[in-house]
């Protein structure tokens, strides 16, 4: 098997079995993917397509942090990101986590973790565009970020 | 020569993504100062986290000189 790159910025389509198989393991019993994609409706207004930037390689950087914050709390898990930027149609897939463990549970909890980790620390950032105007989103979780922190229980609940 | 890295909303607003600041050592905050004197539609700025080299930092924390400053904006990836 050739290099992999477990975290990955790109502005390509995403094939979710790629992402899949970079963390294909013989101990794991289970693999948890989490797709991200465009949704049309956001409070009642219309989404035409997107558009995301990053500061890739803090971003990609971040990504590792949090396979390696996963690792931390399951240290048989296999994890995988890629998350895309540029133009996105309604639908697109905008971001695939792949996670492996060992149980079913931990790969659960761990792409759960993963998402709202993308959420408070990477770099990403996505500009709706609308029929009416256009307007780049911040602070989807309502909360001022804590990039050293992890987030507590209830977060992720 | 300090380099300064705008995104997403910040950007727009400044027009351009870099910005180089003629330094040899500067407290992040007082770079974030700067910037809102230099261009005072980057109000947002003050919701911004820093980050030195690509690492979160702080306001008291110095760049120096080769240092790449960005300020980063609330994100919204996923």
């Amino acid at each position: 098997m050739g290099y992999k790159k477990l975290f990955e910025i790109t502005e390509k389509e995403i094939i979710i079995q790629e992402v899949v198989n970079k963390v294909i393991d013989r101990n794991a019993g289970a693999i948890n993917t989490f797709i991200g994609t465009v949704r049309e409706m956001t409070k009642g207004k219309k989404t035409l397509y997107l558009k995301y930037d990053a500061y890739i390689p803090m971003a990609e950087k971040k990504l590792q942090q949090i396979g390696l914050e996963i690792q931390s709390d399951f240290p048989d898990a296999h994890v995988a990101i890629t998350h895309r930027i540029g133009k996105l149609k309604i639908s697109d897939i905008a971001v695939v986590i792949a996670v492996s463990t060992p149980h079913r549970s931990d790969a659960f909890t761990a792409s759960r973790y993963a998402i709202e980790r993308i959420k408070e620390i990477v770099p990403i950032w996505k500009k709706e565009h609308w029929e009416d105007g256009e307007e780049w989103i911040g602070d989807q979780l309502e909360k001022t970020p804590y990039p050293s922190g992890k987030p507590s229980k209830e977060d992720l609940t | 020569m300090i380099k300064i890295l705008l995104f997403a909303d910040l950007e727009e607003k400044a027009g351009q993504r870099e910005i180089d600041i003629d330094s040899t050592a500067m407290k992040v905050g007082d770079i974030r100062k700067y910037l809102v004197e230099k261009y005072p539609q980057l109000t947002a700025i003050k919701s911004a986290l820093p980050a030195i080299n690509e690492e979160y930092a702080q306001d008291d924390v110095e760049a120096k000189s080769g240092d790449i400053v960005a300020f980063i904006p609330p994100v919204s990836g996923g």
